[in-house]
């Protein structure tokens, strides 16, 4: 019974995130990231950014591939069923299009009146910037946690996901690569699993 | 037009299951996948991909997946839209779905923990490396430079939730949008 209300749980977020998900893949993390670990507490922080890794070396949106991955591994924990799992990746992957599949299909109809329109462009004007804060929200929580006594906060240092001096030479080496450098991001991935190895 | 009718949905299935397995990196990857595939084909025209891209950006999910409702549609209806979405979403699903049942029995091996230990710093990195672009992109003004901040310390530090702040954005952006178009009219 608790499996199904975690099932039922877990379709009516990802619906939910599908549906307020603008701006891409990566929009779509930010969002899942904050339902997945912060609100439900389903995944910790290290955990996730497990999935994040996984989800960008394998085909298919980033987005999607990590609710599949969410979707299987929270209903597996919790029953300790590999097919109650797979129930769940498939429960979690249909609910997070459900939204664009709807809405999409509305504005196919009223495609050409509504690109181009100064309200649409205006808005999105909006939009846009607040998801580059949300993006940048998502790296931050996975880099720093903040824990509040009253008023006061204290920032503190994910350690699972920042070992040591050497995780933030990682880091912006990596950043370095994929900025500057455009190297495609599954070498970046397999570079940081070889230095891991060699490094601890 | 009558071409189009006669595209069989398991065709429809294969062409965008192969699509969904060759996307690496994201919606924009897939674009010239996409291209090859249905404009050979003659599923699409060339000058169409443009707006069928447009109209994936605007609509909310992934691009990648909306592309296939889209594109899916254009060649046979809901029924098309339907088969060209599982199809995109297969490949990734399945792969997904192995690698998630066996990273459990393997994540405690000292190999793949070291190897993860490198791995977790620079996952990040490649999630900050689209959001400078996209910023680059869309924070075009002072004060859309503010609105990025403001969503950064609200949901990191704060624990706001996104899609509240993403409602209220949307609420006040076309209300400010509504009221400037309205003076401008008269």
């Amino acid at each position: 019974m608790e499996t199904i209300a975690l099932l039922l749980q877990i379709a009516a977020t990802f619906f939910v995130i599908g549906a307020f998900t603008v701006g891409g893949g990566y929009a779509m993390l930010s969002l899942l990231q904050n339902e997945v670990v912060v609100t439900h507490g389903w995944m910790t922080e290290s955990a996730f950014t497990d999935v994040v890794a996984v989800s960008q070396m394998t085909p298919g949106p980033i987005g999607i591939n990590a609710a599949t991955y969410v979707g299987y591994d929270v209903l597996f924990q919790a029953s300790g069923l590999h097919w109650v799992g797979v129930v769940g990746s498939a429960a979690a992957t249909l609910a997070l299009i459900l939204p664009s599949f709807l809405i999409v299909l509305l504005i196919v109809r009223f495609y050409t009146r509504f690109r181009g329109s100064r309200l649409y462009e205006g808005t999105m004007g909006w939009l846009r910037p607040t998801v580059v804060g949300l993006i940048a929200a998502a790296a931050v929580i996975l880099v720093l946690k903040t824990t509040w006594t009253g008023c006061i906060p204290s920032v503190a240092v994910v350690r699972e996901n920042f070992v040591d001096w050497k995780s933030w030479l990682l880091l912006g080496a990596a950043f370095a690569a994929s900025m500057w450098g455009r190297v495609n991001p599954i070498l970046i991935i397999l570079a940081g699993a070889v230095l891991g190895i060699l490094l601890y | 037009m009558d071409e189009r009718k006669q595209v069989p949905l398991w065709k429809i299935f294969t062409v965008f299951a192969k699509i969904g397995a060759f996307t690496i990196g994201g919606g924009y990857a897939m674009i010239p996948i996409i291209r090859r595939e249905m404009a050979s084909r003659g599923w699409i025209a060339e000058d169409e991909l443009p707006d069928i891209v447009a109209l994936s950006q605007s609509a909310p999910g992934v691009m990648a997946v909306n592309i296939s409702i889209f594109a899916g549609y254009r060649l046979r209806g809901i029924k098309g839209s339907i088969v060209a979405t599982l199809g995109s979403i297969t490949p990734s699903f399945l792969i997904i779905l192995a690698i998630a049942m066996f990273f459990n029995a393997f994540k405690d091996n000292p190999w793949v923990v070291r190897a993860f230990k490198g791995i977790r710093p620079v996952v990040i990195s490649l999630i900050l490396v689209p959001m400078v672009d996209m910023a680059r992109k869309s924070c075009t003004t002072w004060w859309k430079w503010l609105l990025a901040v403001l969503a950064l310390v609200l949901v990191a530090f704060l624990g706001i939730s996104p899609i509240w702040i993403l409602l209220c954005v949307l609420v006040l952006g076309f209300g400010v949008t509504y009221l400037s178009e309205r003076r401008w009219k008269r």
